[in-house]
């Protein structure tokens, strides 16, 4: 989705939906189509955001979004355009799919399924959808940044421990 | 019934199963996980884990929407058209389940829809002299999969090499495979060999030890040792980074000493069912040994 997106940004295209202050999960979901032609979400949980890492901050500098959900976080040059046009990275939990789609009320649309069912550009309405963990906040202070250097300082500990180097 | 369609069927339960439920032993693990963690995110990761698969169970609905590539490990008796039964299958599988359509080409991208493709499903078949044939289902998504490591060692790094490259290859993986994971680890063979029996190991239920006691301290200690790193439930931060550490050993060559990690989410999806001559079916989640 994100590459087609980027592609009419630059071509001076209208995305099919209108993005400004809105929120992209980062999500390959299940959807089943239904006998009325409608879709219900089968299975909806994150897929790995750091995929989307060489695009997505052109892609908030283009299209304005405010959030974006998605499980691991993100590269240093997402975190500043995030910090630089006030944007979140919402950490939902993996595989919890089951419940990332009890919040999903409605399936609104669903636009270039040619790119197959996980990289289209599915259009969901939330409701009661989560839990979100606020992982990256608007002014650049980063969960996973804190883990990390956490876990620096254990791994030398545990190096020891097993007798490494 | 045909024994082709007897092996289709098989074949849509094992996913079916393997994809909507875990195994008694993976849910025990994610249990106790659970009750020892002391950070509010982390214990949120896995109680929401928890309820997650209860829901998944209970609805019969597939607890991730990866629901990974169609992996086959099947042992004993050679059946003829096993391969075409179980293709079928995988197939009816991804449109009853259903399945997400995961299979594509790797350079075109290209998705067929039905999750079968150039040696997709994989299935890795052993002969032995069994009256059954057993086929286990092992549906592995790609957050874990792509997080696959392998380091051709020289001999001399050693034990500590080994060690060294697990403990690598765990905290280079950090939160993106999903953990708490299962460390799928391969020690000699081949290249190829030690990637396979790093996956295979996975196979074994996380409270049979090791049938080896070298490998079984081994086990242990790693186990101790890669929670101790911080990592925690979906790279949050927690005292559980993994469910345990499962080796398996292959003869290797005088010149080189070769380590795979293979890491499997917390979503251990697997389930295995022996067929017999006489056309009868036992199935089991947390494997027949």
């Amino acid at each position: 989705m994100h590459m087609r997106a980027l592609d009419y940004g630059r071509e001076g295209r209208r995305l099919p939906v209108d993005l400004k202050g809105g929120a992209v999960f980062h999500c390959g979901p299940i959807v089943r189509k239904m006998d009325d032609g409608g879709w219900k979400v089968v299975a909806a949980g994150p897929t790995t955001s750091s995929r989307m890492n060489s695009m997505e901050p052109e892609f908030i500098e283009r299209f304005g979004v405010r959030a974006i959900i998605g499980k691991g976080g993100m590269s240093k040059s997402t975190v500043d355009a995030m910090a630089k046009h006030g944007c979140v990275y919402l950490a939902i939990t993996g595989g919890a799919a089951v419940l990332a789609a009890e919040g999903i009320a409605e399936v609104k649309g669903v636009e270039w399924l040619d790119l197959g069912m996980p990289e289209a550009l599915w259009i969901f309405l939330a409701r009661g959808f989560g839990p979100l963990t606020v992982a990256i906040a608007a002014h650049g202070n980063s969960l996973y940044d804190a883990v990390d250097a956490e876990v620096t300082k254990n791994v030398a500990e545990v190096k020891k421990r097993l007798g490494l180097p | 019934m045909t024994k082709t369609k007897l092996l289709e069927d098989v074949t849509v339960n094992l996913l079916r199963t393997a994809s909507t439920s875990l195994p008694d032993d993976v849910l025990a693990a994610l249990r106790k996980a659970e009750a020892e963690e002391t950070s509010e995110i982390a214990r949120t990761q896995l109680r929401t884990i928890l309820s997650n698969v209860d829901v998944a169970d209970r609805h019969s609905v597939p607890m991730c929407q990866d629901t990974g590539l169609p992996l086959f490990f099947v042992t004993g008796r050679c059946i003829p058209r096993l391969e075409e039964a179980i293709r079928r299958g995988v197939s009816r599988a991804t449109a009853e389940i259903p399945l997400r359509p995961n299979v594509v080409n790797p350079l075109t991208r290209a998705n067929p829809g039905d999750n079968l493709g150039k040696g997709m499903p994989h299935i890795h078949f052993h002969p032995t002299e069994a009256d059954y044939t057993e086929i286990t289902a092992m549906p592995k998504g790609a957050g874990s999969e792509n997080m696959s490591f392998i380091a051709m060692l020289t001999p001399s790094q050693g034990r500590n090499g080994v060690k060294a490259a697990i403990l690598k290859a765990v905290v280079s993986a950090g939160g993106y495979p999903c953990p708490p994971t299962i460390v799928g680890v391969g020690i000699g063979g081949t290249a190829d060999e030690a990637m396979l029996i790093a996956k295979h190991s996975l196979l074994r239920r996380l409270d049979l030890p090791n049938p080896e006691p070298d490998l079984n301290a081994l086990e242990i200690e790693l186990t101790e040792a890669l929670n101790a790193t911080g990592i925690g439930p979906m790279g949050l931060g927690g005292r559980t980074t993994v469910l345990g550490v499962r080796i398996e050993e292959a003869s290797t060559h005088v010149a080189s000493l070769p380590v795979a990690v293979c890491l499997q989410c917390w979503a251990a999806r697997k389930a295995s069912a022996r067929v017999y001559k006489d056309g009868r079916v036992e199935y089991s989640r947390e494997g027949f040994a």
